[in-house]
């Protein structure tokens, strides 16, 4: 659900981040690019998806295999990309940490967008740390120029220094616009596939050899960073000199503008002679960066300086100007104090007539519960559902119930059962499915099928029949995917139907065997109304039981006495209310609407 | 050098704060500002507290508006008028439409809808109440309360009408552009 771009003016246009790095792949002539959705990075390869047809775009089912098809094609002499969110480089780890010894052919970048303060993230990694123990360049881009830039620089670095280069970005600069001056596509020749077996295959006796020449490339980096136009010193008051990168460069500048600093924009491997001679210019420095401790530890255990850093800016969530400020002016601050109301909160919720609504609902209803998955079904654990218990990353509801019945056998499990998307189950819930029917399991694995990877905004994937441009693409079949696997009981459900959805999670907490329920309902995201269609409340009929509100729809709330449906929100083929309500005093035209 | 106009939009996930934003931000651009603008995408937007910041003037480095310093806050629900109060400047100005939307806290009896307005009264908030929903319903399309609302808020925001006008045609699709013009005109027309 991207907005389109706006309309190239003097030169510029208004750009976010991931628009912009979308925009310096394709100036830079970058042939392929590959990514899993994930916020805050999805964006990048949708603009490329809609906007820059000279690029060969699109989805992988996960981030590991993003990176796999990118290397590829770098190994053939493309320009490649591949992006995705700080917890999906764990998972493309793997072919990063070998791809680091095998270096590139075709310049590759490598895009992780972090999430600190987790806006839409399970944890808050600092993905700097990663590029350092894979031993691969790290730039980090403080704006919207910077990024569209730095994806140029970091293709020449990976061509002239035979390294993947990591771009980390983080949500502030994924998701804010700022002016970018924009160019022409430079075209660059796929230098074409050639065999190096020494180069590409890391047997023992190969791998020694990579290590070295890492090793020296490194070293070779850091000399040449500090030449770099990526980093750079401002000069200032010397009494005090700030260190700093990415976004934290923008705060300081907001607070300090007239502040000596350096700004770091190659985070791995650092520029060390341009640190020392700026260590040589001031009386004491001060590290701002966002994160983990990066800049300053390795600066401080190199120079053994005394400096400060995290004890005055901490390491958990995310800055911005007022705690820059509080920290390099201590006690000032714009805030005027005149206003200390606790309000209510207001977390996200499944949006009215969400095809997950019916299926937590259900299991609500019978005293069941998840173990959860990544996606807009983690919502499940809120109340009124409060029917997902546990989470830990891309495809672990599975494994995670697996444990449980294996700690405490099916009678302690209780009504569990593992909640996992569509997308998410491709992404990374097959293998767990394989080790519950290898392992002899008996639980059941619900797959919520709503045709979308719908958290990042709605993207395609390979259920959904299309792909990431929106043309027509085979489509992988569920049923015959799980069966497969060996699971023998599937069914296969439209959640929005209560009463079979409530019978089948009877029947299937009653089963001895392993079974797996696909809740089959498109997102609404995937739904063009053809009508507005609103339920309708007949207060007459109304008898106050609330059971309507157990549905946990946004469209209603509860006054005097009633509840209250919004006819802004009502979704037009969902009928939820009208299911529930025990003596028919909702109603709703549904002609025309399943 | 010009000063930095600090604007703050908020209000609900699904409420189109990010194009009433990228209108301001067109119309920031076309009239020859740097620009910045900020928010935040994915789970927040289902439903949760969402807003943009957006600031502009000769250069600006923070996309972020610090808290004391928003020379406009414009909120598309009541209570998050309120929330974001803190961010306003002394001599800022709060424009909220009075529509009130209960979060899921507040459905399931977690919590108490505030009364907003005498919150508002006890803590010398001052705030325009514009009835932005209704106006969408006169023109007959409840998707363009956020175009009535910007309209609203623009008379607040030292930028030249024309600009606003073409900022509009900009960034809403053509095929909606006269009801979204006209609902900027009323917005406007609420203010001057």
């Amino acid at each position: 659900m991207r907005e389109k771009l706006n309309t190239i003016v003097d030169g510029t246009l208004l750009l976010s981040g991931n628009e912009a790095i979308a925009r310096g792949a394709w100036e830079s002539g970058v042939h392929f690019a590959s990514a899993y959705p994930g916020t805050p990075s999805t964006e990048i390869l949708e603009t490329i998806g809609d906007e820059y047809d000279e690029i060969d775009a699109q989805w992988a089912p996960n981030e590991k295999v993003s990176l796999e098809v990118i290397a590829g094609a770098s190994f053939a002499g493309a320009r490649v990309l591949s992006a995705m969110k700080h917890v999906g480089l764990n998972v493309a780890a793997d072919p990063l940490f070998t791809l680091s010894y095998l270096g590139a052919t075709g310049g590759i970048v490598i895009v992780s967008a972090d999430d600190p303060g987790m806006h839409s993230s399970q944890n808050e990694q600092d993905n700097r740390l990663m590029a350092r123990a894979a031993k691969v360049v790290c730039l980090e881009p403080s704006d919207s120029q910077e990024a569209k830039d730095m994806v140029g620089e970091a293709l020449s670095i990976s061509e002239d220094f035979d390294t993947p280069v990591l771009i980390r970005v983080t949500t502030r600069i994924c998701h804010s616009k700022s002016i970018v001056k924009v160019g022409p596509r430079r075209e660059v020749p796929v230098k074409g596939y050639v065999t190096d077996i020494a180069k590409r295959v890391p047997i023992p006796s190969n791998a020694r050899k990579m290590h070295s020449r890492v090793v020296k490339r490194l070293k070779e980096l850091s000399v040449w960073g500090s030449e770099s136009s990526l980093n750079w010193i401002e000069d200032g008051d010397r009494a005090v000199g700030i260190i700093t990168s990415g976004i934290s460069y923008q705060y300081v500048k907001e607070v300090c503008p007239e502040a000596c600093l350096l700004k770091i924009g190659m985070s791995n491997p650092l520029p060390w002679n341009l640190i020392e001679k700026f260590i040589g210019m001031v009386d004491k420095v001060i590290f701002v960066e966002e994160g983990e401790p990066f800049l300053e530890e390795r600066v401080r255990s190199k120079f053994l300086i005394p400096a400060i850093g995290k004890d005055i800016i901490s390491n958990e969530g995310e800055l911005n100007p007022e705690l820059v400020r509080k920290a390099l002016h201590p006690g000032t601050t714009k805030a005027v104090t005149f206003f200390e109301a606790e309000l209510p909160a207001r977390p996200p919720a499944l949006c009215p007539g969400c095809p997950h609504r019916g299926a937590f609902y259900c299991l609500s209803k019978l005293n069941g519960s998840s173990t959860g998955d990544i996606g807009c079904y983690t919502l499940g654990l809120m109340a009124p559902f409060n029917a997902l218990e546990t989470t830990i990353c891309m495809g672990a509801s599975i494994g995670v119930l697996s444990g449980i019945e294996k700690a405490v056998g099916r009678e302690g499990m209780g009504k569990l059962v593992a909640a996992i998307g569509e997308s998410t189950f491709v992404h990374s819930g097959i293998t767990g499915l394989i080790d519950m029917v290898y392992n002899g399991n008996t639980g059941t694995v619900m797959i919520m099928d709503n045709s979308l990877t719908a958290m990042t905004g709605g993207q395609e994937n390979p259920t959904t029949g299309k792909n990431l441009r929106g043309e027509p693409a085979p489509v992988l079949d569920l049923v015959k995917v799980v069966e497969s696997c060996g699971v023998k009981h599937i069914r296969v459900i439209d959640p929005h139907d209560l009463t079979e959805m409530e019978k089948v999670f009877k029947e299937e907490f009653e089963r001895d065997e392993l079974s797996v329920i696909i809740t089959r309902r498109p997102c609404v995201m995937c739904y063009r109304p053809v009508k507005k269609s609103v339920a309708i409340l007949d207060p007459e009929k109304c008898i106050g039981c609330k059971l309507c509100m157990k549905l946990g729809c946004p469209a209603i709330s509860w006054k005097d006495e009633k509840p209250d449906i919004s006819k802004l929100l009502c979704w037009p083929n969902c009928d939820l209310c009208v299911q529930v309500c025990p003596v028919d005093a909702i109603s709703k035209d549904m002609e025309g609407l399943e | 050098m010009k000063p930095v106009t600090n604007v703050i939009i908020c209000g609900t996930g699904g409420q189109g704060i990010l194009l009433a934003s990228e209108i301001l931000c067109e119309a920031a651009r076309m009239a020859g500002n740097d620009v910045k603008k900020s928010e935040v995408h994915g789970m927040a937007q289902r439903g949760g507290s969402v807003s943009s910041h957006v600031r502009f003037g000769e250069k600006v480095y923070s996309p972020l508006v610090e808290k004391g310093t928003a020379d406009l806050i414009l909120s598309m629900e009541k209570m998050e008028a309120l929330r974001w109060a803190p961010f306003l400047s002394p001599s800022g100005t709060l424009l909220s439409c009075d529509l009130e939307i209960t979060p899921m806290t507040v459905n399931t009896g977690h919590a108490v809808y505030p009364d907003v307005i005498s919150m508002m009264k006890e803590q010398d908030i001052p705030c325009r109440m514009v009835p932005a929903f209704e106006i969408a319903e006169e023109l007959g399309n409840l998707r363009v309360v956020n175009v009535v609302l910007i309209g609203a808020a623009s008379p607040f925001i030292p930028i030249d009408e024309d600009y606003w006008y073409r900022a509009v045609e900009e960034r809403v699709p053509s095929k909606a552009l006269k009801v979204n013009i006209e609902a900027f005109r009323k917005g406007r027309q609420l203010s001057v």
